[in-house]
């Protein structure tokens, strides 16, 4: 922010710091470096391995799920965890553990597609804005703002009564929505990458503007975009529940997360389990790429240290 | 000063104007026939004789052009119009749910501010300390819970429990509604009051509240290693007051923004909280009505919302060159 320590120790060893850049222009650490103090931050680790075993977990879903996600169970709705349903049946006795099974499939690829919307949409639009500012900074800011200012939901809510409420409608929502904060981010990093010596050089030589903006500032302006991404794919899953709760989500029989646990609202006082399955899959998907973002803000910066 | 205050002011217009015009064009890409909704129901059939009349009558016939010029000449004289469906004026929904929100917002900042500075500034002091390690994972936590699922425990474990293991009177706490309505000074709950608002206003504070105590601990961590901070110590100042003086008052630039944003947010856009507490605000309310199509009523408060949110801002950053007099306003950029 406005207060830089001076006596602060700079980002890598005794490479010099760029004044007003805060180590985005410093030397990029070795990747061996990044892994070495990524692997030892515990929480980190553990979310790691969560991710890891939820990739498992979606890949093979067919294996693990012992029920379909549409097999009714006939006459054992709403039952508690019990050794053949372990999660329970939800209220028309499909077994909640192959749903949750299967969800981490809708989970991962909402997260991921929409984020690599988002993330995308905001990169073209943050380093256009910041590389080359004037006019085109200034609309291009407006229109974050006018995203800004009227409320997520009622913007997805409005889209999605044109797309319809599928999986695919709500990858292209959130991806639509969301790209805000990243493009923010890229525009700031752009900003003050641009006046760099290596920036002016590329120019002097001819270089064309895409290609300074992409080959030469995009690989110096990485780091806070992969932090970002990591959080973000948790921020999509959360997001997906927060319109699935509105009624904009995946239909039935898709057994997103966040669907199945609008659908336990009704249910909350017989059958808590239906809520607190999937709502525990969400938990410890979000945390552990929230842990994981978090370890690779330490480990790409060890100046925060 | 002054100048800074009227350009922004002027920056707001065409933030709001671009921003209603895309929900109102966006209204018209939807499916369905709002004169049908007016005239008595989207499942239903409508004699078309009557369906004419509604057409005619709020100008749903006109070219979708005329309309938008219509829509704005109306609302620039803070003309809303009246609900689609159930034909009450835009301005009392407003004023009634305007409130609610308020209110609950209100609330929520409290909390926000002073658990989440609180806890981020202990956590900052006492770095690496079990306290520390502590706010650090609940405070990812908080933010990892989808907000109706924290308000579905609260309501579980303040509601249902209490029911199930007859818990004297003063400890039940209520799920769902407004109350008895009973406030002093506005913002005051009185007698039953409390009982409805604090469950939905934890609620709606859970989420910011964490990530306020993250900033604030970053913040003061990047203040805590100041030049300034060692200055105040040698010249022997207590500790209490470098912390607190020298200290949160330069770490608060970017608490303070996110502390006006998370208001301008809690106003419009707590629809979650709002719909699992059945808290009548502004959020759920907008929300129904893109569901329902009622036009006037979603443009009407959205426009309400936005410039809530925009006047908020401002107010932040003015508030910038008080805590940091450094920053002059209206001169260059201070991003």
């Amino acid at each position: 922010m406005t207060l830089i320590d001076q006596g602060a120790p700079t980002a890598i060893e005794g490479a010099p710091e760029p004044t007003g850049v805060e180590g985005l222009g410093a030397a990029r650490p070795l990747r061996a470096d990044v892994w070495r103090r990524f692997r030892r931050n515990r929480l980190a680790m553990v979310g790691l391995a969560f991710i890891v075993l939820l990739v498992l977990v979606a890949i093979f879903a067919p294996l693990i799920a012992p029920y379909s996600i549409t097999e009714r169970v006939s006459g054992s709705a709403r039952q508690s965890p019990s050794l053949d349903h372990l999660f329970g049946t939800d209220a028309i006795g499909r077994d909640v553990f192959s749903r949750v099974v299967y969800g981490a499939r809708v989970s991962l690829r909402i997260g991921i597609l929409s984020t690599a919307i988002l993330l995308m949409i905001g990169l073209l639009l943050g380093a256009t804005s910041g590389f080359l500012g004037g006019g085109t900074d200034t609309v291009i800011m407006r229109i974050t703002d006018v995203f800004l200012a009227i409320p997520y939901i009622v913007l997805a809510v409005a889209i999605a009564t044109v797309l319809g409420r599928s999986e695919n409608s709500i990858i292209i929502i959130i991806g639509v929505i969301g790209w805000t904060s990243i493009a923010r981010i890229v525009r700031s990093s752009f900003l003050s990458l641009k006046r760099l010596e290596y920036v002016e050089a590329a120019t002097a030589l001819g270089f064309s503007r895409l290609r300074i903006m992409f080959r030469h500032i995009l690989p110096n302006a990485l780091q806070p975009i992969i932090i970002y991404g990591t959080i973000a794919i948790g921020s999509v899953v959360l997001t997906e529940a927060a319109l699935s709760f509105v009624g904009v989500g995946p239909q039935d029989p898709t057994p997103a997360w966040g669907k199945m646990v609008a659908d336990a609202k009704s249910s909350l006082t017989n059958a808590p389990h239906m809520l607190f399955f999937p709502a525990g899959a969400i938990f410890l998907t979000v945390l552990s790429f929230v842990f994981v973002g978090d370890g690779l803000r330490d480990a790409l910066d060890p100046k925060l240290k | 000063m002054t100048s800074y205050i009227i350009r922004r002011l002027l920056q707001i217009i065409p933030t709001v104007f671009v921003a209603l015009s895309f929900l109102f064009f966006i209204f018209f890409l939807l499916p369905g026939d709002p004169a049908r909704l007016i005239a008595g129901g989207a499942e239903r059939n409508v004699d078309p004789g009557v369906l004419e009349r509604v057409e005619a009558r709020y100008g749903l016939d006109d070219p979708i052009l005329t309309q938008f010029g219509n829509y704005w000449e109306r609302t620039i004289r803070w003309d809303l119009g009246d609900s689609f469906l159930t034909r009450e004026n835009v301005n009392d929904i407003l004023g009634e749910k305007a409130v609610a929100s308020l209110r609950l917002a209100t609330w929520a900042i409290i909390i926000e501010i002073v658990v989440g500075i609180a806890v981020g500034l202990l956590s900052a002091i006492r770095r690496y300390s079990i306290g520390d390690r502590l706010t650090t994972i609940l405070t990812a936590a908080a933010s990892a819970i989808p907000v109706f699922v924290l308000g579905f425990v609260l309501q579980y474990i303040f509601a249902v429990q209490p029911n199930k293991w007859d818990w004297p009177e003063w400890a039940r706490l209520r799920t769902s509604g407004i109350g008895p309505d009973t406030w002093t000074f506005f913002f005051i709950p009185t007698g039953e009051q409390w009982r409805y608002l604090i469950l939905p206003a934890i609620t709606l504070a859970s989420v910011t509240t964490a990530l306020l105590a993250r900033m604030t601990r970053g913040s003061m961590l990047e203040v805590l290693r100041a030049d300034y901070m060692r200055t105040a110590r040698s010249k022997g100042l207590g500790e209490r007051d470098v912390v607190l003086k020298h200290g949160l008052r330069n770490a608060m630039l970017p608490v303070v923004t996110l502390i006006g944003i998370d208001f301008g947010t809690a106003i419009g856009a707590a629809v979650l909280t709002e719909t699992t507490f059945n808290w009548p605000g502004l959020g759920s309310q907008i929300v129904n009505s893109v569901q329902q199509r009622d036009l006037p009523v979603l443009l009407g408060l959205t426009l309400a919302v936005v410039l809530a949110y925009a006047f908020v801002n401002l107010v932040v950053d003015v508030s910038y060159a008080w805590f940091d007099p450094r920053i002059r306003l209206g001169k260059g950029e201070h991003a």
